[in-house]
């Protein structure tokens, strides 16, 4: 196991500065961005999601949300037909009349978000305008937003990264005086919030503001006093938004096992200047706990091998953490989009030779994963039982997502989401 | 536009998937944006199959649409074919591929593979996954079957005296309500009455068994909604009959035993007289009078909607008050239907209509669809699923067909589970102050946690429509002893009644006339 950085002082110098990547075209298994909506019209609660689109993207929501799950779901699809295609209905008209009927149904909701799909960009409707129009029709009330979840231009996660950066530009600019501020951006769950407003605070660290945030009505404000942490590697296109409203970005690696969420934590640490013996015991009893809660699963994950198939842009920090943390033996990273600024951090705790790939070609792909045999592979829902089928273990992406993962506290919990599927081939003896 | 919170169907490739994904050595290749491959996972998790479906995606993004998006599918068609080596291939475009007007049939012609290229043209934006389905398996069916087919107006060729009658099961799909299991429950079933099952396509089928299909004498149709236009197809161009009976429910099983007999010009009295399932005789047991007139909402596919309304009305004793489909394509088979029961039929693929007919008509259970569980337990209704769209739950472990007779079994039981047994309703009714026994404890068979009666009078439940009565504190105290699942029902007939009368205040005395007017 190598020695664990508690702060940015002990980095290791080496590690994978010049990564290795093949690059891949074809058939790619993954979600678009729209399935980005599953969580966050849970996250905003009173907000809505309209997706513009058609049948399909209807259907892959609903199925992508493991089939109705929510009895009174915040998100709806206003479903293009025949007849806005040919002109017949005119369908900004159609449109007005949908969001109507749909306000008129939910009177709690303060933001809308119209989200673009591959059939409402291939056909060049412009949301943009809609929302505009849209928020003549019904502000105050309501404001009208929009951002794209299509297939054509992003890939699953990347939806929360183009729904948060429709957000930026109607954050409220902070005062004139302001103090530093530091915004965390990207999806966390209830109980990772909570925590890590403990340690900011302990640490001297504040006003903390959280993007998105529980209810559109508490938009957090920016500007150069702003200093933001991203909890999420797949939000390239809100950090460079918040960048160009004057807020710094604070590069780590990020918050997944006991390093990450130190290292972490210690960029704003040293942004804040907090005293390095301060900022060592504050975060001792969290990377104890971690470590001992690692304990119980390195034992069942050292030495294996591990394959990734591209997903969530999780991928990195993960194989970061199963290599360094964990033991784990990295046979392939792939990952739908390798952003090399924002993993700086990560790839220089990566070993040298690891094997990156990006996109996807998914017969080729399964063709060395196959030839590989691994230990333990991280796929799609597409993907993991036929795998399982073939007598590979797997663990799917998507949990991944859908679960706490960060933070020390959650640590040994991430660690076990991948401990599960070899321990269970172990334990079921038909 | 339409604004859409939950749909019963997908697309219509979705449709095209399922026959492919039934079937062996076929692929389909689908011109699609980057995501249509989450349909994957409606086989691979809801229907737990171990393989992938036989799909390959083209995957375009932003940056191919301005360069050569033919070209790409070109390359993924013929990747597709070295790789997996199909028998017969089926080419098309999802709802973004019809935008942008690649024609995959004519690209894939033009690679002249040495295998049949079935092209599809699936329009997105008119039509649903059933459709697809039946074009889908109408044009393999065409395509395959058709060289063989005799020329027009020759005789058909009678059947050799030594041969057993031959029949072709047709219908049966990849993410289908209980198909697995009805085909294996029919099969058995045209065994013991002696007739032989020739091919059940697609489920199962490769396409050189497609080409077989006129060997067989006659098709028993299971599913009208996948294979009702490749049987009319085949009924023409090879003078096969089709069964026009879905064998769910006795009554249907029995009519349909009949009708097999006829068509293999076999003695269907021996079979009949055995008595196959245990649904006549459990439905006649004191214990199901509570089962008798209660008032039930169907809602489903047109085949399953049709055949557990008969079951539900002639075999349980049960009160049909709602009827309906989202089988647009089978609006008339519903009419029909709903005229028997003398309600109106419900056609509509929006789940918020359906949601308001159940709030309006009070029914005391639904027989619905995954969507229509989730309105009846908003609306505190039990609920039986009937039909798809499916969930991972009607992909049960055990044996348990809806067809047949041990489907008759499966169906008693299914539509009796969600109820509150006979005696405990009484209680119920009986004791309604009972702090742990009120109207928000389910059924306790049902194991739910009993919480606890709420403390604050229940607030008026809206009425249907604005009225001018209103309720005196007696009438409207006696109204919430009336249970729960009629009290709604009783509060509009009271109403109707003291409005039809032009009295402006409902009294206990108005509340009971009305009980005597309306009766049950």
């Amino acid at each position: 196991m190598p020695e664990l950085a508690a702060t940015s002082a002990d980095l290791p110098v080496a590690g994978c500065v010049e990564p290795k990547v093949l690059r891949e075209r074809g058939q790619r298994e993954v979600f678009c961005g729209l399935t980005g909506i599953v969580w966050l019209h849970r996250q905003i609660q009173d907000a809505f999601f309209l997706v513009v689109g058609s049948r399909t993207c209807a259907h892959l929501i609903q199925s992508a949300a493991g089939v109705m799950i929510f009895a009174e779901p915040r998100f709806a699809t206003a479903i293009i037909d025949e007849r806005d295609l040919a002109g017949l209905a005119d369908m900004n008209a159609e449109l007005d009349r949908v969001v109507g009927r749909l306000l008129e149904r939910r009177p709690d909701i303060r933001l809308l978000f119209l989200v673009g799909s591959c059939p409402s960009e291939v056909i060049k409707l412009d949301l943009s305008r809609a929302a505009e129009r849209l928020n003549g029709i019904h502000a105050p009330g309501v404001r009208v937003l929009n951002y794209s979840g299509s297939g054509i231009e992003t890939t699953f996660t990347q939806g929360e990264d183009t729904c948060l950066a429709s957000l930026v530009p109607v954050l409220p600019q902070e005062p004139q005086d302001a103090e530093p501020s530091l915004l965390v951006v990207g999806t966390l769950a209830d109980v990772v919030q909570d925590q890590f407003i403990r340690l900011f605070d302990q640490l001297g660290i504040g006003p903390v503001r959280f993007l998105p945030p529980r209810r559109s009505t508490e938009l957090p404000p920016v500007g150069p006093q702003t200093r933001f942490l991203l909890a999420q590697p797949f939000l390239a296109e809100t950090g460079r938004a918040l960048e160009e409203r004057g807020a710094q970005h604070l590069v780590a690696p990020f918050p997944f096992g006991a390093e990450g969420t130190a290292l972490w934590l210690h960029a704003a640490a040293e942004a804040w200047g907090t005293d390095e013996a301060l900022f060592r015991s504050v975060t001792a009893a969290g990377r104890e706990r971690a470590g001992r809660a690692l304990e119980k699963h390195r034992a069942e994950l050292a030495d294996k091998q591990i394959f990734f198939f591209p997903d969530s842009q999780l991928e990195v920090p993960l194989a970061r953490f199963l290599s360094r943390e964990c033991g784990m033996r990295l046979v392939e990273v792939g990952t739908p989009y390798l952003h090399r600024r924002h993993l700086a951090s990560e790839l220089g705790l990566l070993p040298s030779d690891t094997a990156f790939s990006e996109g996807q070609d998914v017969e080729k792909q399964l063709d060395r994963c196959r030839a590989a045999a691994p230990d333990l592979i991280v796929c799609g829902l597409g993907l993991a039982n036929p795998l399982e089928a073939e007598g590979f273990a797997t663990k799917w992406a998507i949990e991944l997502v859908f679960t706490p993962i960060h933070g020390f506290e959650q640590a040994g919990d991430l660690a076990e989401l991948f401990a599960r599927p070899l321990r269970r081939r172990d334990r079921i003896a038909v | 536009m339409q604004l859409t919170l939950w749909t019963y169907e997908g697309p219509p490739h979705v449709g095209a998937m399922r026959v492919a994904t039934a079937m062996d050595d076929l692929h389909y290749v689908l011109h699609a944006p980057q995501g249509d491959t989450y349909a994957d996972l409606l086989f691979t998790m809801i229907e737990r199959l171990p393989k992938r479906p036989p799909v390959t995606y083209t995957t375009f993004q932003a940056r191919d649409l301005g360069a050569d998006t033919a070209a790409l599918f070109k390359d993924a068609a013929r990747d597709a074919y070295e790789r997996f080596q199909p028998q017969a291939m089926i080419v098309g475009a999802s709802c973004t591929a019809e935008l942008i007007q690649d024609d995959p049939g004519g690209l894939a012609r033009a690679l002249a593979l040495p295998i049949p290229v079935v092209p599809l043209e699936l329009p997105a934006y008119q039509r649903k996954e059933n459709w697809g389905a039946a074009e889908t398996f109408y044009h393999l069916v065409r395509a395959l079957a058709g060289p063989q087919a005799p020329a027009a107006g020759s005789e058909p060729k009678a059947r050799p005296a030594d041969r057993r009658p031959l029949c072709n099961i047709l219908g049966p799909s990849a993410l289908g309500f209980r198909h697995r299991d009805d085909v294996e429950e029919i099969t058995r079933l045209l065994a013991r009455l002696g007739v032989d099952v020739h091919v059940v396509a697609p489920l199962g089928a490769r396409p050189a068994d497609l080409a077989r299909l006129g060997e067989a004498d006659f098709n028993v149709v299971l599913y009208p909604e996948v294979a009702g236009t490749a049987a009319s197809w085949l009924e023409r161009s090879f003078k096969q009959p089709r069964t026009k009976t879905v064998p769910i429910g006795v009554g249907a099983t029995r009519d349909f035993i009949a009708e097999v007999a006829g068509l293999a010009e076999l003695d269907p009295a021996p079979l009949l007289d055995e008595m196959q399932s245990r649904l006549p005789w459990y439905s006649r047991s004191v214990d199901s009078t509570y089962l008798t007139g209660k008032r039930v909402f169907i809602f489903g596919d047109a085949t399953h909607s049709v055949a557990v309304a008969r079951v539900a009305d002639e075999e349980l004793g049960f009160e049909v008050v709602g009827l309906g489909t989202y089988s647009r394509e089978f609006a008339r088979e519903v009419r029909a239907a709903a005229a028997n029961y003398d309600v109106e039929p419900l056609i509509t693929d929006d789940y918020l209509e359906v949601e308001a007919k159940i709030a309006e008509l009070q029914p005391e259970m639904v027989l619905g669809t995954q969507m229509e569980r989730h309105i009846a337990k908003r609306l505190g209704i039990p609920c039986a699923v009937i039909s798809a769209p499916v969930h991972v739950q009607d992909f049960p472990a055990r044996y348990s067909p809806q067809m047949g007779f041990e489907g008759a079994n499966v169906l008693f039981d299914t539509l009796v589970h969600p109820l509150m047994m006979g005696l405990e309703e009484h209680l119920l009714g009986m004791f309604r102050e009972d702090f742990e026994f009120h109207d928000q404890a389910g059924p306790s068979h049902l194991g739910k946690a009993v919480k606890a009666a709420p403390e604050t009078p229940e607030t008026a439940e809206p009425t249907a429509a604005e009225s001018a009565v209103s309720w005196s504190g007696d009438a409207e105290s006696e109204l919430r002893k009336i249970p729960f699942f009629v009290r709604g029902k009783a509060r509009r007939n009271t109403e109707r009644f003291a409005q039809d009368r032009g009295l402006a205040l409902i009294t206990v005395e108005t509340l009971y006339d009305a009980k005597a007017h309306f009766g049950r």
